[in-house]
């Protein structure tokens, strides 16, 4: 029989998922976010209720059978707010508590799988912040970048941003999840802002002076390097899909 | 800053350097301890060209005026075009004020020569230091370097730079005397020479003492140009192997000819960019480099070049059909990293994954191996086996029909060559 659970949408609360199909013996379930709760009304459903014990007892539980770095691999994927993949992390910690040895290398389950898939995805996107993001520098000496990332890795660019510029001030701000990350010379902090009056990704009034000539010169440097004997479109849309070009200096 | 005139710079600058295609910026392993501006140890990618090439340094040459006149270059003496050039201090801060916005990892700097080697050196190795010392800036520098220049010009170039390099620029050493006349090919090995010994000194020295400052992290590298002499892909493939060798190099570039000047021992014109034979020089360099290939073993006397609709890992398999079918669940690594249509991470999770059980072609798939190829070089935990018996022609038409889109748009663009 297919059962329904449905959970808060926090880590803690999907581990206490597992908790509970572990202690109820399920077998085939389902599992979805609170918000979704109107188009379970039908099914056989079990409301998850986030229990901290509990929660802690499976991550255990797993500690004693995944390496650290998997761990927060896991979490990441969970973090990332995949569209329906809650049933992969499921389904892929089940895996790890059925088996005798340890299965995390083992491609050939879908869930293992799909999990380095996932991975892959949140790899790929982060490190395309990390190559498209573009700082521009306020009066009060902050750069500043608005970034709009299919799935939420932000969290995840604290530590490569911060070790690159550890002498200025910058922010980066997810404009779809409207939070943002700050780095203030000595910590990072996670930060809103208040957008009333300006839109957030342009902030063209608080440049700095040189502000308008940098960009220009970037600009003026990328059409130079280009070769037109080579032109080559596809390839160059492979590379810079067109969702990420308002956000290029290079290509507004 | 006169706003126009350094844009106008900048245009020429970064036009004259295009043609240079060495300008990776991964390899360096320097960290931000100084509390300072970036660090070099990631290779991003932070914009393509219209024409697909990744932009990750900020590449440019210090001037364009030059008092050489190779044929291939556009910064020849006697080519007729705008001639400019940049104080130092205007490079460190094109280089500050990009990296901070994120636009760039650092900086490729290369130049014309002035007035002679040394003179055109000392003010790179400046640019390099200002950059180090003045700044704290740990972003990525390459310095090309100027043949011919002093060995304590070459020595200190390696205290600031990731990486340094000397192009070769053809081949061989005829197609250098043919194109660049006043050039000399012991100017370019000389200096590489001098930094290899340089680099394994310093690295010895750095393992006893902590304290050692680092030296070239990166090493260096060179390009090649193809397409301008008649070489063939076994000489051109011979010489980085040569190079790769005896020099260390961490890398060879190969960039295809782009005709910029009509000079009767040039290539006319018209003359498209020999883009699929470079794509295949740089597979062909993979294999070398990766997956254990001699260079014997994918171009020789009998195949000169490498084959321009196929890619050569697939070439080396159809002239060597006596060696398959291998069975993947058993198979060494090494051996299923010969097999057309696996690639370095599916081949890893092959041997990771069949510890488990043993695998089929339906997860052959999901791992990533391109079956339409490598269904004809493996058997695998299922019945059916695609080789049939077939001769490498055969298998070639097979796969070259199934896969046309990608194979034969290449294959047009090259016949334009001829
Ligand atoms: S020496 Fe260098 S810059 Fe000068 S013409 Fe030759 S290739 Fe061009």
């Amino acid at each position: 029989m297919m059962t329904t659970l449905v959970y808060d949408g926090s880590f803690e609360g999907l581990l206490t998922a597992v908790f509970e199909i572990y202690e109820h013996k399920l077998q085939q379930v389902k599992i979805q976010k609170w918000e979704w709760l109107s188009t379970a009304l039908f099914e056989d459903v079990i409301k998850i209720v986030t229990d901290q014990n509990r929660a802690g007892r499976v991550l255990q539980g797993l500690q004693q059978r995944l390496a650290t770095a998997s761990m927060q691999r896991l979490y990441a994927i969970h973090m990332a707010g995949f569209d329906g993949e809650d049933a992969t992390i499921i389904g892929y910690i089940r895996y790890i508590f059925d088996s005798k040895i340890n299965v995390e290398e083992d491609y050939g389950n879908k869930y293992v799988l799909r999990m380095a898939e996932l991975l892959r995805m949140i790899r790929r996107e982060k490190h395309r912040m990390e190559a498209f993001i573009r700082f521009q520098k306020l009066q009060d000496e902050t750069f500043y970048s608005a970034i709009e990332p299919d799935f939420n890795v932000l969290p995840l660019l604290g530590k490569h941003f911060k070790n690159r510029y550890t002498d200025q001030k910058w922010i980066i701000y997810d404009m779809r999840r409207n939070y943002g990350l700050y780095y203030n010379l000595h910590e990072l902090e996670f930060i809103t802002l208040d957008f009333s009056t300006a839109r957030p990704d342009n902030v063209i009034s608080t440049y700095t002076e040189d502000e308008g000539l940098y960009q220009n010169l970037w600009k003026n440097y990328f059409n130079s390097v280009n070769i037109p004997a080579r032109k080559n479109t596809k390839l160059h849309m492979r590379h810079i899909p067109k969702r990420y070009w308002r956000f290029l200096t290079e290509k507004i | 800053m006169d706003e126009k005139r350094i844009i106008e710079k900048l245009n020429i600058l970064a036009d004259a350097a295009k043609y240079d295609v060495s300008c990776a910026s991964s390899g360096s392993k320097r960290k931000n301890e100084n509390k300072g501006l970036g660090n070099a140890s990631n290779g991003i990618c932070h914009t393509y060209t219209e024409d697909g090439r990744c932009v990750s340094l900020l590449k440019i040459l210090l001037t364009n005026h030059c008092i050489f006149d190779c044929a291939y270059c556009v910064s020849r003496s006697s080519n007729d075009i705008k001639r400019a050039a940049f104080t130092v201090q205007e490079v460190v801060d094109l280089t500050i004020n990009f990296y901070r916005r994120n636009y760039i990892e650092g900086l490729f700097l290369s130049s014309g020569i002035f007035k002679d080697a040394d003179f055109t050196m000392e003010r790179l190795v400046r640019v390099a230091k200002k950059l180090r010392t003045e700044h704290k800036f740990n972003g990525y520098i390459h310095l090309k370097s100027i043949p011919g220049a002093s060995d304590e010009l070459m020595r200190e170039a390696g205290l600031y730079a990731d990486r340094l390099s000397v192009n070769l620029e053809m081949p061989t050493e005829e197609g250098l005397k043919l194109l660049a006349p006043e050039k000399n090919r012991q100017d370019m090995i000389q200096p590489m020479g001098f930094l290899k010994n340089e680099i394994i000194l310093r690295t010895e020295e750095k393992t006893l003492f902590k304290k050692a400052p680092i030296f070239a992290p990166a090493g260096q590298s060179t390009q090649v140009i193809v397409g301008a002499t008649p070489e063939t892909d076994h000489q051109v493939l011979h010489t980085a192997n040569h190079f790769y060798k005896n020099f260390n190099l961490k890398r060879v570039y190969y960039s295809g000819y782009v005709p910029v000047i009509s000079d009767k021992r040039l290539p006319d014109l018209h003359t498209s960019v020999p883009m699929v034979r470079e794509n295949r020089l740089y597979q062909a360099d993979w294999l070398m480099r990766f997956y254990g290939f001699q260079v014997n073993e994918i171009v020789n006397g009998q195949n000169p070049h490498l084959d321009l609709d196929i890619d050569p890992k697939l070439s080396w398999g159809l002239r060597n059909l006596h060696v398959f079918p291998i069975d993947i669940n058993k198979a060494d690594l090494q051996l299923i990293l010969r097999v057309p249509g696996i690639g370095l991470q599916s081949a890893h999770k092959i041997v990771s994954a069949r510890l488990f059980g043993r695998l089929n072609w339906d997860q052959l798939k999901k791992i990533g191996v391109a079956l339409n190829r490598a269904k004809y070089f493996i058997t695998c935990h299922s019945p059916q086996f695609e080789k049939r018996d077939l001769t490498g022609t055969a298998i070639k038409q097979y796969i070259l029909s199934q896969s046309q889109s990608k194979y034969l748009k290449n294959s047009v663009t090259q016949l334009n060559l001829f």
